[in-house]
Parts: structure tokens; C-alpha cells; sequence
């Protein structure tokens, strides 16, 4: 069981308020991201849950259980940190079996957990090390093992591959989804990076300003987001904001066309400009492309387009996923 | 580094620091040598540095005199003592400043090492009346309680500035992993800190034993350690140098041996964190 509830949850650092007032409702089994940019609150959030600060008001439940004044050891839930953490003066096995130790298990019981863990995180040649001795990535598994040795409600991720290079990212996303896909355990996850929730969510929870901006599964958010920041916020590259005559053609403030929903062209189309700087990638290319009367945009060509600097060039946007927003910021409909 | 290292430079150099070196080491050089002349050499004017008769009589003599073991046994009491009750105290005190400061907690830092800069002879009389109510005067243990206490603010600084330096979300982890508030110090918190605890502990023992004020000041004889020891043959029947230093050369040389040993350990835990 791994349910979490949050009612009315607020934090305020003396006079600043981290969390205004949060709802939220995470299910059995399911994998939620928070998601948001830096200072958004999404950390703050999950160290409410974990109980490594105190709500200010409001109350947390887990498993139907008012858990709000319950310390954290208490609470169930495993954390991985974004610095991992790890104990610097034990064995990587000390380190995995150190939750089991305070749980009262004894020697034998605590070792069979510990080499269970290290087979299934690929850690048993370096139960003896010490962290020190290990590489990012190696660090990174032996905290997600002193993690799942508790078998806990959830597991709490704090920005838990920031600290990798881009190669081991990707493993490691793979990694743990997999590993939710083994245990079907509750995981809440904490990052600034989209791309990590796209592809890893069940549930994303666009945060900012200390606010729930949007919650629903990856493509909901994608397809129909709410307002404008998570419209920015989702995607990549980001989506492009057309403001000014252009989307009052549309009966909107601004109008926001993503990369991917527009056909380019050299002979033709609704929009002209100029192309810039053209990425090319081996399977797309994306074009930044100065339209007259309208700005710069990026739009997603394939991957053999032939356009280079300063060719002319036409865009179409597809009508269809045009987004309009008020000039506030919220969808209109 | 591009700057040109003559040989001559070097060599003003290096005297220049076994100058200051030995300037510096002199004094008890010189107390070493004293021990092992007659008290007639040992006053002696022009005063002979190595050529004179080489004697162990005073060690023998003070040997006979005084109780050296006891006076021994009662020093590493009140500084080992002391060092204990002090960590005691101070290292629930130093995780609490490092990781749960409150708003005043500099304050209290500052107002804990003020109280170092109280010259002690002002609170003599008080103190010495406290113990002599509560029956602690010339007591071992009114003794560790006295050291505790004046070198407690040291003790916690120290501490504190080593706690600093240790990541708070190790502790949580801790705390996440299950453990208790005890577990966490006793487990985690401890074992990290062990260079910094273990010089604070050093530190702490060498101030203890060379401490003087206190202890001849609330000692006579059951409990008075090295430096009462020593203090007593600069006595009423007059001045004798080659006994005076022969005890201190005695009382001394604990220290500086446990001193020797330890020192990597010191200067380790003394600059540790100066470089990160």
C-alpha cells in the first residue's frame, strides 16, 4: 500500500510562503513527478511528505493514516537523495543494511536482504567498497538499494540523477522505471528536467511559484495543458508563443504553436522568415527561423532537410493544435 | 612556481628557523638540563650549559619527597575526566547548533566563548566558597567538574566548526533510514566527525593538565595534580632549582610524549576543513 494525501498542505520560511495551499492525491503503485522550475517548491514538497520538515498547516495521510506529526523514520517511506547521501564510513553493504539494522533485523536476515539488493542493483562485486571508491553511478545504485532493502509504502526521489553525466542519465531513467515496473511500488519524484518526467511519469505535477499549476499523465499535459507555463513548461524544444495581431487572428491574446506541429516549406506557406541557426540532429533537424511581422520561432524539420542560414523559408502552422491562451495566461477553450 | 631557490637563501632560511626553533625550546631544554645538576650548579654564575657533574639525585630525592604517582594518577583523572564529561555534554550541543540552529544560536556561540574572556581570579572567591559549602574542595571530582566547565566552550566551538563541514543530508538519510536521534549521533554523526572529535579530545587534555590557576587554587594535597606538584617545591624553605626542575622536567614529560605520538592526529584535526 502507498497511498499519499495532501490537504491544504502549506510551508512558509518566516515571512515567504513555499507551498500556498496544495490538494494532491497519489495512488497505489503509481509513479508522480514533480515538476518545476528551481525554487518552484517541488523539493520542499517532498520533504513535507518525507517528513523532513514540518507542514505548516494542512495534513498529509498516508495509507488513509494522518501522518502529519508522525517523524520520518515512522512514516514508511524511503528517500534517495540528489547528493546520494550514502555513509562514507561503511561498506557499501553497511550501507545498504543500515535501515535494516534500525529496524531491529538480525545479522543473518540483514545480510540475505543486502546481497538480494546488490544482485538486483548489479552491486555484488562492490559490497566490500567504501563510497568513496565508487563511480557517480555505482553511488547512485547503492542508495536506491538501501532504499528498497526496507520495502517500503514509497519511494521519495529527490533529483536523484542531477548529479550524473548525460549517458548515465539515461541508464539510470531506465533503471528506475524498471525497477518500478518490478516492485509496483508508490514513487514520487522530484525534478527540474521535463524530459525525466515525460518519459518516466504515471503523473506529472507541474509546480511553480510554490502552486500546483497542472497535474494529469504526460500526454494529457502535452495535448491539453491548462495555461501557458505548463504549455512552456512541457515539450521539447518548448513550445512557441505567437503574440500581437498574429493571434488575434485566432480570437486569443497569444497563441502557442509547438515545433513539431508546423510544416516547413521553401515554396509556400502561411508564415515567411528566414532561417538562423539550424541544429541538425541525424533525425530531425530543428530550424530557428525569423518570420517577418512575427519573431523567432523553432520548428522541427526531418532529419535531412537541406536549409542552411539565411534561406528563405515558409511555415504552416496545423490548425488544429493551435493552443490559445488569455492575456493572462490561461487556456481558452 | 617560478622563484629562483639559491642554496644560500636556503641555508639563511633553515638557520633562521632552527633559531626561532630553539629560542622557542630553550626554556625547557634548559629546565631538562637543570634536573641533572647539584643545586649548587644549578645556581651557578656563569651558568654551564652541558659540562658539569651529571647527577640523578633530585629525581630520586623529589621521588622521595613527594607522591609523584598519586599527584600522576590525579592529573590524568581531572584531564581525562574531564575531556569525557565535556564531550559529553558538548556533542549533543555542537549537532544541535550545526543542524538545528535556532535564531540566536550565534549568539549563544559568541556568549559561550565570552565567558572565556572573564579573567578567572574574578570568579575565584565565589567559587572557592561554592566548594567549600559543597564540601569539593580538594576533590577529584569538584575538579573534573571545574576543567569541564572551563573548557567546555572550547570543546563545543570545536565541535561545532567540525559538524559544519558535515553534509545535513547525511543525517537525514539517517533519519529517513530509521534511525533514532541517538542513532544518528552514535552511528552517522560520530564516526564522521571522529578526526575533529579525536583532536578536540587532545586538545582538551593538554589544557586540562596544564591547567594551574584551578587546581592550586582549589587543591592541597588528596586531589592536586602535576602543576600543584610542581608548584611545591617553589615553596617557604626557598627556592631550589634543580629540584623544581626535575619535578617539572617529571610532570612535563607526559604530556609531551602523548603530545609526540598524537601529533599528526592534532595538526590533522586543527586544520582540518582550512582545505577543501
Amino acid at each position: 500500500m502507498g497511498n499519499i494525501t495532501l490537504k491544504q498542505v502549506t510551508k512558509s520560511f518566516g515571512a515567504v510562503d513555499v507551498i500556498r495551499p496544495i490538494d494532491l492525491e497519489i495512488e497505489d503503485g503509481e509513479f508522480v513527478v514533480f515538476v518545476g522550475p528551481s525554487g518552484c517548491g517541488k523539493s520542499t514538497l517532498l520533504r513535507l511528505i518525507a517528513g523532513l520538515e514540518d507542514v505548516t498547516s494542512g495534513s498529509i495521510e498516508i495509507n488513509g493514516r494522518d501522518a502529519t506529526a508522525i517523524p520520518p523514520a515512522k512514516r514508511g517511506l524511503a528517500m534517495v537523495f540528489q547528493s546520494y547521501a550514502l555513509y562514507p564510513h561503511m561498506s557499501v553493504r553497511k550501507n545498504i543494511a543500515f535501515p535494516l539494522k534500525m529496524a531491529g533485523l538480525d545479522p543473518a536476515e540483514r545480510d540475505r536482504k543486502v546481497e538480494e539488493a546488490a544482485k538486483t542493483l548489479n552491486l555484488t562485486d562492490y559490497l566490500d567498497r567504501r563510497p568513496g571508491q565508487l563511480s557517480g553511478g555505482q553511488r547512485q545504485r547503492v542508495a536506491i538499494g538501501r532504499s528498497i532493502v526496507r520495502e517500503p509504502d514509497a519511494f521519495l526521489f529527490d533529483e536523484p540523477l542531477s548529479n550524473l553525466d548525460a549517458a548515465l542519465r539515461g541508464n539510470m531513467r531506465l533503471e528506475i522505471s524498471e525497477l518500478h515496473q518490478t516492485l509496483k511500488t508508490t514513487m514520487v519524484y522530484v525534478t527540474h528536467d521535463q524530459v525525466e518526467a515525460m518519459t518516466m511519469a504515471d503523473k506529472i505535477v507541474v509546480l511553480q511559484a510554490g502552486r500546483i499549476e497542472q497535474v494529469g499523465s504526460p500526454m494529457e499535459l502535452y495535448r491539453n495543458p491548462a495555461n501557458r507555463f505548463v504549455a512552456g513548461f512541457i515539450g521539447s524544444p518548448t513550445m512557441n508563443f505567437i503574440d500581437g495581431a498574429e493571434a488575434g487572428k485566432y480570437d486569443a491574446a497569444s497563441i502557442g504553436v509547438r515545433p513539431e506541429h508546423m510544416t516547413v516549406s521553401r515554396d509556400g506557406g502561411d508564415w515567411k522568415g528566414k532561417v538562423g541557426v539550424a541544429e541538425h540532429l541525424g533525425s530531425d533537424t530543428f530550424l530557428h527561423v525569423h518570420l517577418e511581422n512575427i519573431g523567432q520561432v523553432t520548428a522541427r524539420a526531418e532529419g535531412e532537410i537541406d536549409l542552411h542560414y539565411g534561406e528563405e523559408v515558409f511555415l504552416t502552422p496545423d490548425a488544429a493544435k493551435i493552443h490559445r491562451f488569455t492575456a493572462e495566461g490561461s487556456v481558452l477553450g | 612556481m617560478a622563484r629562483a631557490v639559491t642554496t644560500r637563501r636556503k641555508a639563511v632560511v633553515t638557520a633562521c628557523a632552527w633559531a626561532i626553533g630553539l629560542t622557542i625550546f630553550f626554556p625547557i631544554l634548559w629546565t631538562v638540563l637543570t634536573s641533572f645538576k647539584t643545586e649548587a650548579q644549578a645556581i651557578a654564575d656563569p651558568p654551564t650549559l652541558l659540562f658539569f657533574q651529571w647527577t640523578t639525585e633530585n629525581y630520586s630525592e623529589v621521588l622521595e619527597r613527594s607522591n609523584y604517582f598519586r599527584h600522576f594518577a590525579n592529573s590524568v583523572i581531572i584531564s581525562v575526566g574531564s575531556t569525557i564529561l565535556g564531550l559529553i555534554i558538548a556533542i549533543p550541543a555542537a549537532w544541535s547548533m550545526a543542524f538545528v540552529p535556532a535564531k540566536r544560536t550565534k549568539d549563544v556561540l559568541m556568549w559561550m566563548l565570552s565567558t572565556k574572556m572573564l579573567p578567572p581570579v574574578g570568579v575565584l572567591i565565589p567559587i572557592y566558597l561554592i566548594f567549600r559549602d559543597t564540601g569539593l574542595l580538594d576533590s577529584r571530582i569538584g575538579l573534573v567538574v571545574v576543567m569541564t566547565l572551563i573548557n567546555l566552550p572550547i570543546i563545543v566551538w570545536m565541535l561545532f566548526t567540525y559538524f559544519k563541514e558535515i553534509p545535513g543530508e547525511i543525517l537525514e538519510a539517517a533519519r529517513m533510514d530509521g534511525a533514532t536521534l541517538w542513532s544518528e549521533i552514535l552511528y552517522v554523526l560520530t564516526p564522521m566527525a571522529v578526526p575533529g572529535i579525536a583532536s578536540t579530545m587532545l586538545l582538551n587534555i593538554i589544557l586540562a593538565w596544564n591547567e594551574a590557576f584551578w587546581t592550586l587554587n582549589l587543591t592541597t594535597t588528596n586531589a592536586a595534580p602535576l602543576t600543584a606538584f610542581i608548584a611545591s617545591y617553589s615553596s617557604p624553605e626557598g627556592l631550589f632549582y634543580a629540584k623544581l626542575s626535575a619535578a617539572s622536567a617529571m610532570a612535563i614529560a607526559p604530556i609531551l610524549i602523548m603530545g609526540w605520538f598524537s601529533q599528526k592526529q592534532l595538526v590533522r584535526g586543527l586544520t582540518f576543513g582550512a582545505v577543501k
